[in-house]
């Protein structure tokens, strides 16, 4: 998928968990937003893109999707 | 004329604990205390002779045919003016009452015609049926005198009381010359509809039913909901297919088509032929009562457009071959085994819809999740409510609005944010505006000042016209104003309410850039107006609110609804009659095919996919291993597709390529598909991408259930047989079938009993309890034996309220000195969704074409006048459409409609998303808008294909 796309969806999400005042738990708030709606191929397409430096992804979107990398890769572990 | 079986009492029923008894005839009854004696003896099974009363409205007592006599009381009192009294004595017949009511009846048929036999009311005609009660044997005053009969007088004259019909209005008409002047008409239009277009003008024999200024009635404010041609005892306004057919000989209840109010209607039959759709009485979302689509357009269910075979093409460039249904369902399931053998289990998916029943929904979804393997199913409720799902759930734990439509008549304040109910949801509208006219206290958060904000005896107390884009930011000022002030249900919030959540959710609102003051500037909404409008939300009484795709189709469509929820649960709104938070649903179906499981992360009734134990249940109902993780939603479904990676879609009942946003995108991502199947009334915008077409078939060509705004669940009741031989849900089994799942379903309601085993909210939830009680709101189970009218009663469903922080973030779309208006898009009342229905009916008499409406001001920069071609720029696409000055809009904003597929609104809005549920941002395009000589490119291109398409369609059908 167009992964600008999937980069602007990511920081709209960030973007809402911003306001948590607590950058931890906003971060677990991308990851799990990010867990329960994304379909897994989108997933590992960000957690690529994050791997390749993750460019254009806001910092708590970014943050976020590290913690969803630990979460899928606990799983598949 | 009133339903063929509907009992008619006269006056309405009344509410009331408390009872009285009296004598009617010698028989001994017992009413409800406020009750008529016209309606108390109607109980007791006595018919007093009436003209100007009927149940539909308040007891007017003009006819003077209903007179009785009661013991001790002198003169002959109208019985459906007089409330009954304990112990009272009436006498329905005497010889008195016998003599008066020739005598009206008499002067009655003195100016009427005595055209019976050949009379379209001839069987249900009221004055005929009363002539015959009374006994009317001779009409002593001759016809020779002043009359309203005759065009001409004995002498040759122009009769000047004479008026001729009226044809203006597609769907009725009006025959002065058969008037009684009862006012049923002008009342109904006044208490039922709300629109007091109808008025009664003159005095004494000059006395006529007029449309407004004494218009046609087409050209006059009536809105045609038929209110009045159902009112109406004799054939003064009659349907055209009432003159057209004759009597109806059966009647079937069954649910509207249409909108998310859910009308319950009488299918007024002759065979399989239609008469008329009256709404039905009993009806628990609208009480008998319609607007013009679901009264009157339903034409287009029979309509020559209709495709009744199924179809196929390798290349959709290729002429269409006409196929059996054996062949098309092979095809399509050797198509999708072979996309899936050659790209994967996950490149193919299907898409249900808000139109089909409950059942059919959920058989699309189940052969996605069970048949395909996967859980690549979605719904149009993605591009309309699904952050009213996400959001609602999060804070009070159900996806749903909280209560039922008859909630309003505990009122006292109305908050309506993003939603034209008046247009969008017309029955529910009425509802509406009969409480304010009642005297509750109205909010208005539009952009537009839609009708509501001001219309006959109903003035907006606070319109609060915001910038489009910032309903969040006028959220939180609401709410700053409420913490601030001191104004929080502090009870309601301790008990109900998850403490930590509340607290910072407090110290979050109460920041300083939240106020009204700070605001100010974004939103464009006075501080003052803000503060007003929020201490009488938070303290005019019972407050509810109404929202509708104004709130969701927004960046922060769920932050929004959170919003909502939050303000209701801080003033203590939630939980009993009167109060709320009330999505309005915009399409019949979209509650139910949401509560069905199309959602890619959700099995039916709002469970995750990732919910071990609740896949566990479908595991083993369904005999197959499900798929845990979550599948694509519409939007990623053509991002894959352009991708490469999605290649087959099962469509049913939906119209993406014109109702999805960025059409040019959606085109490619249907282009780039190896099969697209469609399965529709008609060759669609979406159809014309595709492989293969299997008809589908009308709600009344089929068994199911509907479930409407308020979580209501009715029956849709099949009237003729499926036109192409099967019903919709029964295509889906074929497929399913050929796809190596088996189902056997042998009607709707057994797939219903699947559904009401495998979700807890619908367990109580059959075909036989629905058709007993009428209709079910669920959840219906074992705690709600009879459904939930009010949720969240003594404890949310979640348990605790949460509260959730919900920040700003301005939209990304943003107004620049090259595109610097904002585009916004809606419905009209005449016309619904992609128009596929409304566009094939005579109702294009009101909407012939989508037009941008631009304020004065921004059209007299522009140059531009009234009825101008105007092209339409955002960075995603240009389109023209004719210009409408308009003072609702304001300046910096411009709206159009989508209902025509050529006017391509949907090629200007951007792929822009909710954060949270990637429902588009239609309601937020940044604009330039100029005047044009032409089509834009875009619309070339389109007429150039549709017309091609058109031929290889009509290839088909001579091969």
């Amino acid at each position: 998928m167009n992964i600008e796309r999937l980069v602007a969806m990511a920081n709209d999400i960030g973007r809402y968990f911003a306001s948590e005042p607590d950058q931890v738990v906003g971060a677990a708030g991308v990851a799990d937003h990010l867990k329960r709606f994304w379909e897994p191929g989108m997933r590992k397409q960000i957690a690529a893109h994050l791997a390749a430096g993750g460019a254009g992804l806001e910092p708590l979107a970014k943050k976020g999707v590290e913690r969803l990398v630990e979460i899928d890769s606990k799983l598949r572990a | 004329m009133l339903s063929i079986v509907e009992i008619d009492r006269g006056t309405p029923a009344v509410k009331t604990d408390k009872h009285v008894t009296l004598e009617i005839d010698g028989r001994s009854i017992r009413v409800p205390e406020g009750t008529s004696v016209m309606r108390a003896a109607s109980q007791a099974g006595i018919n007093i002779p009436k003209l100007c009363a009927t149940d539909m409205l308040e007891a007017f007592g003009s006819c003077r045919l209903c007179l009785v006599e009661i013991e001790g009381r002198k003169g002959y009192p109208a019985s459906c003016t007089t409330p009954v009294t304990e112990g009272m004595k009436v006498s329905t017949q005497t010889t008195k009452l016998a003599e008066i009511r020739r005598g009206v009846m008499e002067l009655y048929i003195s100016d009427h015609p005595l055209d019976c036999l050949t009379c379209p009311a001839n069987g249900h005609c009221e004055l005929q049926d009363m002539a015959g009660v009374v006994g009317l044997r001779e009409v002593r005053y001759g016809y020779d005198g002043e009359n309203h009969v005759f065009a001409k007088t004995k002498d040759g004259e122009v009769n000047p009381h004479f008026v001729a019909k009226d044809e203006s209005n597609p769907y009725f008409t009006f025959d002065p010359s058969k008037c009684i002047v009862c006012s049923r008409c002008v009342r109904a239009c006044e208490e039922v509809q709300g629109t007091f277009a109808l008025t009664i003008q003159g005095r004494g024999f000059e006395s006529k039913v007029s449309a407004s200024q004494n218009n046609a009635f087409l050209d006059s404010e009536c809105v045609s909901c038929g209110a009045c041609v159902q009112a109406c005892p004799t054939a003064t306004l009659s349907e055209n297919t009432l003159i057209e057919r004759g009597q109806a000989e059966h009647s079937v209840i069954t649910t509207c088509a249409y909108c998310g109010v859910g009308c319950s209607f009488r299918a007024e039959m002759k065979g399989e032929e239609i008469v008329r759709m009256v709404p039905n009485k009993d009806g628990h979302a609208n009480h008998g009562h319609s607007c013009v689509k679901g009264r009157f357009a339903i034409g287009y269910a029979t309509h020559p457009d209709r495709i009744n075979t199924p179809m196929i093409r390798k290349k959709i460039t290729d002429p269409w071959r006409i196929a059996s249904w054996d062949e098309a369902i092979a095809h399509v399931a050797s198509e999708f085994k072979r996309l899936q053998g050659t790209y994967g289990k996950f490149s193919v998916g299907g898409i249900t819809s808000s139109r089909c029943t409950n059942e059919e929904t959920y058989l699309v979804q189940k052969l996605v999740r069970a048949g395909f393997g996967n859980n690549n199913v979605d719904t149009c409720a993605r591009v309309c409510h699904s952050p009213t799902g996400y959001g609602l759930k999060a804070t009070m734990g159900e996806s749903a609005g909280t209560q039922d439509f008859d909630s309003i008549e505990y009122t006292d304040v109305v908050l309506v944010i993003g939603a034209n109910p008046t247009d969008a949801h017309p029955v529910f509208g009425s509802q509406m505006k009969r409480r304010l006219r009642a005297g509750a206290k109205l909010i208005v958060v539009d952009p537009r000042r839609i009708d509501l904000v001001r219309t006959p005896h109903i003035t907006a107390d606070y319109h609060l016209k915001l910038k489009p884009g910032t309903n969040v930011a006028v959220l939180n000022a609401l709410a700053y104003v409420i913490v601030t002030e001191g104004l929080v249900d502090e009870a309601f919030v301790t008990v109900r309410c998850e403490p930590e959540a509340f607290e910072k959710w407090r110290t979050f609102v109460a920041l300083e850039k939240h106020s009204p003051e700070a605001t100010e500037a974004e939103t464009g909404v006075p501080a003052a107006l803000i503060r007003s409008a929020a201490r009488l939300y938070a303290t005019g009484g019972n407050a509810a609110i109404y929202y509708g795709l104004g709130v969701t189709e927004h960046s922060q469509g769920s932050t929004a609804v959170m919003g909502i929820a939050n303000l209701a649960m801080a003033t203590g709104n939630i939980g009993r009659e009167g109060v709320g938070v009330n999505p309005l649903r915009g399409q019949n179906n979209v509650q139910g095919s949401c509560d069905m499981g199309s959602f890619p992360h959700e099995f039916p009734g709002y469970r995750h996919v990732g919910d071990a134990t609740v896949r566990a249940s479908f595991e083993a109902a369904w005999g197959v291993h499900l798929h845990d993780e979550p599948g694509l939603r519409i939007p990623n479904m053509f991002e894959a597709a352009i991708d490469g990676s999605f290649k087959g879609l099962y469509i049913e009942g939906e119209d993406i390529a014109q109702s999805d946003p960025n059409t040019q995108h959606v085109t490619a991502a249907l282009e780039a598909m190896e099969c697209v199947v469609v399965q529709d009334l008609f060759l669609n915008e979406t159809a014309k991408f595709a492989h293969v077409f299997l008809p589908g078939c009308s709600f009344l060509e089929k068994d199911g259930t509907f479930t409407n705004a308020e979580r209501r669940i009715s029956r849709v009741c099949k009237v003729m047989e499926p036109k192409s031989g099967y019903a919709d849900w029964e295509v889906t089994q074929l497929l399913a079938n050929a796809m190596g799942y088996p189902m056997n379903y042998r009607h709707p309601s057994e797939i219903m009993d699947e559904i009401a085993r495998l979700t807890p909210t619908f367990h109580g939830v059959s075909f036989d309890k629905i058709d007993q009680l009428g209709s079910i709101q669920w959840p219906c189970n074992e705690q709600h034996p009879e459904g939930t009218p009010v949720m969240h009663v003594d404890e949310f469903v979640r348990g605790k309220g949460r509260f959730m922080l919900t920040e700003y973030v301005p939209t990304s779309e943003k107004v620049n000195a090259t595109h610097p208006l904002i585009l916004t898009t809606g419905r009209i009342l005449s016309q619904y969704n992609v128009g596929a229905q409304t566009r094939r009916t005579a109702n294009v008499a009101w909407h012939e074409e989508d037009r941008l409406e631009i304020h004065p001001h921004d059209a007299e920069e522009r140059g531009i006048n009234e009825g101008d071609w105007v092209g339409i720029e955002s960075r995603a696409g240009q389109t023209v459409l004719r210009a409408r000055i308009s003072e609702r809009m304001q300046p910096g904003v411009v709206y159009t409609t989508f209902h025509f597929p050529g006017s391509g609104a949907n090629v200007i809005t951007t792929e822009n998303s909710d954060w949270a549920t990637n429902c588009p941002e239609y309601k937020v395009t940044a604009v330039q808008v100029t005047r044009v000589n032409q089509p834009s490119a875009w619309q070339k291109r389109y007429e150039a294909f549709s017309q091609a398409q058109k031929a290889l369609l009509d290839a088909a059908e001579t091969s």
